[in-house]
């Protein structure tokens, strides 16, 4: 998908089919997921067609998850690499929440809190995915222990809330900074976002002359 | 398994409401199982499979006289036998019949995510009720005697219901009927406890000093007691618990961790909600917009 | 059985040896544990193995298979040194005081008369001195040095402690803790009960061993009361009920004995059977032998049979040796000598010794009959199993025919079981498919052979042709009319003592005490009369009360004879007629006449005083500690060896086995020997199983799979043999390929000094059924029976065990 003239490529077309694969995927492990965690919640299962489609299919969409998140952390880690300012920025999370980010570092193109996001997510899911393994009852009971199984339902459980917490963190960032859905919906996000937000990453492209990142990214402005 | 209009219940998993409970009079009930009267002749497991339509795999010998080698999905009791060594150099053919235990503090119903998949009667009964029956294998973890099974068929969970449809219309359960020796006796629990004790003391009378009842309180007692000859070492059985009680692990995700967690997400949920009332949104203003614009043209006139 | 199952719970000692009762009768068994928690008893096991019954014993013993009489000859040693015996008992109602001819002897290992030619013994010897009316010699005081206690107290004196010890294997301190439990119940009012089954019955001492233990019972004075007796715990539902009704070749109904063909006129074969009492005033039941047997002859033959005619005596066959036994028939089929061959309800290829032979033996015949409900390994003989039978089809012409028949449950009939009890049942469902019942097709059979005879003639058409048939419906006689003949009718009116009838002509008799022989009374099986009475089917009651609860439910179906339940149970009393144990009477003397909870086995009005004995079907009216010549091989019991042995006689080397058992030169040939097979194996039953038939029904297939061994730890380790682990185990006449349950329920016992192993053979897996096929113990097991009954011994031959890999056919299935 081209973007509008002046506006930045914030997220290449992959990265955010990806991303919504594995956003789709979140939510509905979060759904069913909740619905065996806690009998409150226990009616989400009507929305996967009962408790027994339920069951069956959390295990494949957590399948589905691990593989899709590993195409993030492909695409992303790059830009999320931990640095000094970013330590700054955590410091000046006072200001970042009052709207007021022209007293702290510069930002690239992701910020700390994005970042801790990223790497959370990084951790729980891999996580998630092999203490469900352990506890997939039709195709891995043989080959752990009860014991083991008991563990693993617990940290299981503990880390899928530590990863709904950081999700609504995550969606919430989203909502609060206006414009940042739209560099994951349509990709493109307008100068005046980045500089706003992610000043070095614009200076960045700026300075190299790119419309943002992406592997056709050189060759479209060569049309131009 | 479950005849729900018959017999009142008490318990009932993954459910908040008050369970209907008009019919009192319910006395609890108990299986004694003696093992010193128990020959081991698998009467109870042929009745079982016999009462409740089972019919596994012929399978293969294994090395013991246990068959099929564990408790499955159409196997809801299962004598274990166990040669043991005692200290005078004799040797004791300890012949255990193994199935649920019906705890009067069930870790399987405090496991069970599915609401209304495992019950528990006025009279005891700890039920699986199939159709309610997600297959999500909790129930094995919260037992503390590894006694549920999951079918790979329906992929729901099995396990002995105490023949709670023939107690429900005033019969004993199917093995107790069949047992030939009178091994397994079903009564009220209070009858089946006084039983025991006569049985203990016939039992030190012939030189078993540690001869006990198996009513562990680690899991509120149970419905299916024993009569040791060693009660003061349960695991010489084939591994019976000595000091049974639902996983710590179990208590703290089913405990503490399940309030906690909800509270964490809807706190979460709250302070964004709030966040977002209290500091509103973070908008692009034409400033920076502007202040874009100008940073994207230097840098392109530096080109 | 002489007492009854439930009587069990009687005894304050309960022996089982011989058996494994809580394994091969669970339902029964139930009144063992009875007895240990309402009469607090002991249990005592006696068993070359630990097994179900021993693990909720109070005391068990290891013994070498085939060493019981060694065992129970010490005990009786032992109970004579101690004194340890009910002396009142034994002086008056045993023969214990009786005095021996002088020329009985008994020296290195034979009695007098042996004739080692035709391995046999001219018995004259075996007999007590006799006065001049022919009535044996007594002395009360046992002084004299040939009475039969001190003739007993000499024999026994060999089996001490330690040599009990050296022949069985069982360690002394355990032997000796068993002999004074048992001593115990040599008070009046104490009771041991025994039970033994084809532990005992299954060596070629097989007799011997039970009547060593009937010995130990006289001496204990348990034979006749509450809680004691000699309990056979049969092995089939209704085997008492086929040797009731004579199904053995040398019998008939009421075991009546078929005439040797030397017996070629009735009069010469009522003259060996006439009834001589041996001691002054006693009768006895046999002494109306000639009136059982003109009944049974009318039974058969109805008017047909007339005294003109010695009641068709000519039309019985004679037998022209002892008897034909499955052993004698397999010899005979396997040589050729018999060509044809009806099995019914039997599974021969699965349950005689030697397979090998056994499959041989039946592809040489002309034809082959198999009536039965389950699809059986001898139907299929001839048919390649693999390894597990492996027959070539075209080298068999034996053309098979398969009949299948209905089961218990789609028949009504009865069944007698271990006590006597003739118990009828009820059809529960139609047979599937084109099953018929045996009944149907007997008579199918029947009249085809009798059509044929009427029309072709024959040698000799008229045992056939004069048979009686006299049912409603002549194609499928009724159950309930072969009952009523087998009770019997009486063709007069009957009348009691003060002339009035008691039953019209043409009506049921009441019991057998009605028979006659003058031709007026019919009944099929003597001491079934009073099972189908005018009152109706006797068996068939069901009234459960028990007056004194003491397990005898007399008016629960029907006891023969003559619903009694407790055999010799006038012995239950003191000579003046009080009960030994007043807390469990069972008949006393009123002073007019017996009464009490049983049927007296007396005469209901002979007094006390009249020194009858109690033992009534006995010539002297006593308990034979002396068997006179009832046994083949001798009147006191002998450790003989089995066959297949891994130690000499110690007692006597020259003569190792019985030498009165009859062996077939092939199969002699076929006896391995210790060096080649060092260890001793022995077969038995599990509970998951019911001989052949159980393996064809699903529960059980999964309750026990897959054929297994049982072998002790220390020669499991020796051989490096795992739990679990594929072993080959073979005979001089057969190998088995199985797996092997390693336990610690076998040890290895010190035989002679030396260690002896012992290997545990279950029966239950043949080629078809349900269950995972397995080859079958009897693949190994000898071809020779005991001396008296020709029950083969299945239960202490030789074997060698080694360990294999798995077969490749079952590497896959255990994947």
């Amino acid at each position: 998908m081209t973007h509008p003239k002046g506006t930045l490529r914030r997220n290449t077309t992959a990265a955010r089919i990806n991303h919504w694969i594995t956003g789709g995927c979140f939510v509905l492990l979060v759904l069913s997921g909740l619905a065996v965690f806690d009998p409150m919640l226990f009616w989400l299962s009507a929305l996967f067609g009962g408790g027994q489609a339920t069951r069956a299919i959390h295990p494949w969409i957590g399948t589905v998850l691990l593989i899709s998140y590993a195409g993030m952390i492909v695409q992303f880690w790059r830009d999320n690499g931990w640095n000094r300012k970013d330590v700054a920025w955590m410091r000046a999370i006072g200001s970042v929440l009052a709207n007021d980010e022209e007293c702290i570092p510069e930002v690239g193109r992701f910020n700390a809190g994005q970042k801790f996001v990223f790497w959370a997510m990084a951790l729980l899911i891999p996580a998630l995915f092999f203490t469900g393994i352990v506890i997939w009852e039709v195709y891995f009971s043989a080959y752990t222990t009860i014991e083991q199984q008991r563990v693993a339902t617990l940290i299981h459980s503990m880390a899928a809330v530590a990863a709904i917490i950081v999700w609504i963190i995550h969606v919430y960032a989203a909502l609060w900074v206006r414009g940042s859905v739209r560099g994951m919906t349509q990709g493109y996000v307008t100068p005046g976002w980045a500089w706003r937000h992610h000043r070095a990453w614009l200076r960045r492209l700026a300075e190299t002359g790119s419309e943002g990142p992406g592997p056709h990214a050189s060759g479209r402005r060569q049309r131009q | 398994m479950s005849d729900l209009q018959s017999q009142d219940y008490i318990r009932r998993s993954a459910s908040t409401l008050t369970p209907p409970s008009v019919r009192r009079h319910e006395a609890e009930v108990a299986k004694l199982i003696d093992v010193s009267r128990c020959i081991g002749c698998k009467a109870c497991q042929a009745a079982c499979m016999e009462w409740n339509d089972l019919r596994g795999e012929v399978g293969l010998f294994s090395g013991s006289y246990d068959n099929p080698s564990d408790l499955d999905p159409n196997t809801w009791t299962l004598m274990r036998f166990t040669e043991w060594e005692n200290e005078q150099g004799h040797l004791e053919w300890l012949i255990r019949k193994d199935g649920c235990m019906h705890c009067e503090d069930p870790g399987c119903l405090k496991a069970c995510p599915a609401p209304g998949a495992i019950v528990q009667y006025a009279n005891g009964i700890v039920d699986f009720i199939s159709e309610n029956c997600i297959g999500c294998g909790y129930c094995i973890k919260g037992c503390p005697f590894d006694i549920p099974r999951v079918s790979q068929v329906d992929h729901k969970a099995y396990k002995c219901t105490l023949c709670s449809d023939r107690v429900a219309v005033g019969l004993e359960p199917a093995c107790v009927k069949a047992c030939p020796t009178g091994a397994i006796m079903f009564g009220t629990k209070a009858a089946m406890t006084q039983w025991a004790g006569e049985r203990i003391t016939d039992l030190k009378s012939r030189g078993f000093r540690n001869a006990g009842l198996y009513d562990p309180p680690g899991v509120g007692g149970t419905h299916v007691m024993y009569v040791l000859h060693h009660a003061d070492r349960p695991s010489l059985y084939a591994g019976l618990p000595d000091a049974p009680r639902i996983s710590p692990l179990i208590e703290a995700w089913k405990g503490f961790l399940k309030p906690l967690a909800l509270a964490g997400i809807a706190a979460t949920a709250l302070a964004s909600f709030f966040h977002w009332v209290v500091v509103g949104r973070n908008e692009v203003q034409p400033e920076d917009e502007a202040e874009a614009q100008r940073l994207m043209r230097d840098a392109g006139n530096r080109r | 059985m002489t007492n009854t199952w439930q009587d069990i719970k009687n005894a304050d000692v309960v022996l089982c040896m011989g058996d494994n009762a809580a394994e091969a009768h669970p339902c029964g068994f139930k009144w063992v544990i009875e007895a240990k928690i309402e009469n607090q008893a002991k249990v005592i096991v006696v068993d070359p193995r630990f097994t179900r019954t021993a693990s909720v014993a109070d005391v068990y013993a290891p013994i070498r298979p085939g060493t019981d009489i060694a065992f129970l000859s010490g005990l009786i040693r032992f109970l004579l040194e101690k004194d340890a015996i009910q002396r009142e008992y034994v002086r008056t109602y045993t023969n214990a005081g009786l005095i021996v001819r002088e020329d009985f002897g008994f020296e290195e290992g034979l009695f007098t008369g042996y004739d080692e030619e035709h391995r046999s013994y001219d018995k004259t010897s075996w007999h007590y001195e006799v006065d001049e009316h022919g009535y044996a010699k007594v002395d009360d005081t046992w002084q004299h040095p040939r009475c039969v206690i001190n003739l007993l107290r000499k024999h026994v004196d060999r089996y001490t402690p330690e040599m009990v010890s050296r022949i069985c294997g069982t360690p002394q301190d355990k032997y000796l803790k068993i002999c004074e439990l048992i001593a115990g119940t040599a008070a009046p009012d104490k009771a041991m009960t025994n039970l033994f089954a084809l532990g005992w019955t299954q060596h070629s001492v097989g007799s011997q061993n039970i009547r060593t233990m009937a010995m130990v019972q006289l001496l204990l004075g348990n034979i006749g009361i509450s809680g004691g007796g000699m309990n056979a715990l049969r092995g089939h539902s209704n085997i008492q009920g086929l040797t009731d009704v004579g199904l053995m070749s040398n019998l008939m109904p009421g075991y009546l004995t078929l005439p040797s063909d030397a017996e070629t006129t009735f009069e010469r074969y009522m003259r060996s059977r006439q009834y001589k009492p041996l001691r002054p005033g006693q009768t006895s039941y046999l002494q109306n032998y000639r009136k059982f047997f003109v009944s049974f002859q009318k039974a058969v033959y109805g008017d047909a049979a007339q005294a003109d005619n010695d009641w068709a005596y000519d039309w019985l066959p004679k037998l022209d040796n002892d008897g034909y036994d499955i052993l004698r028939a397999f010899e005979m089929m396997a040589k050729g000598k018999i060509n044809g061959y009806i099995c019914q309800g039997f599974n021969p290829l699965q349950s005689f010794p030697d397979r090998g032979k056994s499959r041989r033996a039946l592809g040489k015949l002309k034809f082959l009959v198999v009536m039965d409900p389950l699809d059986t390994e001898t139907s299929r003989f001839w048919q390649d199993f693999g390894p597990q039978n492996p027959s070539d089809p075209a080298q068999i012409q034996t053309e098979v025919f398969q009949l299948p028949t209905t089961c218990f449950a789609e028949e009504k009939g009865s069944l007698v079981n271990s006590a006597r009890w003739m118990q009828w049942h009820w059809k529960a469902a139609d047979g599937p498919g084109e099953a018929r019942s045996d009944i149907w097709i007997m008579t199918g059979i029947f009249h085809r052979l009798r059509e044929m005879y009427r029309k072709e003639g024959g040698a000799f058409p008229d045992p056939i042709l004069n048979l009686t048939w006299n049912y409603t419906d002549p194609t499928a006689p009724d159950p309930e009319e072969l009952a009523k003949d087998m009770n019997g009718y009486t063709f007069v009116d009957l009348k009691d003592e003060s002339g009035a009838v008691v039953l019209h002509a043409g009506q049921l008799l009441d019991s057998f005490g009605q028979l006659r022989d003058d031709g007026t009374t019919s009944s099929g099986c003597w001491i079934y009369t009073g099972c189908y009475t005018e009152k109706g089917n006797q068996m068939a009651r069901r009234d459960a009360s028990d007056p004194r609860e003491q397990g005898l439910a007399p008016n629960w179906a029907w006891a023969w004879p003559a619903n009694r339940r407790i055999m010799y149970n006038r012995a239950s009393a003191d000579p003046a007629g009080k009960p030994w144990n007043p807390a469990k009477p069972l008949i006393q003397w009123n002073g007019s006449r017996w009464v009490g909870i049983d049927v007296p086995d007396y005469g209901l009005t002979t007094k006390p005083s009249d020194g009858v004995g109690p033992f009534i079907n006995n010539t002297e009216g006593l308990g034979r500690l002396f068997a006179l010549d009832l046994m083949a091989e001798g009147p006191f019991p002998e450790h003989y060896e089995p066959f297949e042995s891994p130690v000499p006689n110690v007692l006597h080397p020259k003569v190792q086995s019985n030498p009165a058992a009859r062996v077939f030169a092939d199969d002699r040939a076929a006896f391995g020997t210790a060096s080649d097979f060092p260890y001793v194996a022995t077969t038995y039953r599990l509970t998951e199983h019911f001989h052949f038939w159980t393996k064809h029904a699903r529960i059980n297939a999964i309750l026990q799979p897959e054929e297994f061994i049982e072998i002790g730890e220390v020669l499991a380790k020796e051989k490096g043999i795992e739990q679990g682990g594929w072993v080959r185990l073979t005979s001089k006449r057969g190998e088995v390929v199985c797996k092997a349950y390693v336990t610690k329920r076998i040890r290895p016992m010190t035989v002679n000094g030396g260690p002896t192993h012992v290997i545990g053979v279950p029966i239950h897996w043949g080629f078809t059924g349900q269950t995972r096929k397995g080859y079958g113990a009897n693949t190994l097991t000898p071809s020779v029976g005991d001396a008296n009954s020709e029950t083969p011994e299945f239960k202490a031959f030789l074997v060698n065990v080694e360990k294999i890999s798995p077969p490749v056919a079952e590497k896959a299935a255990n994947v």
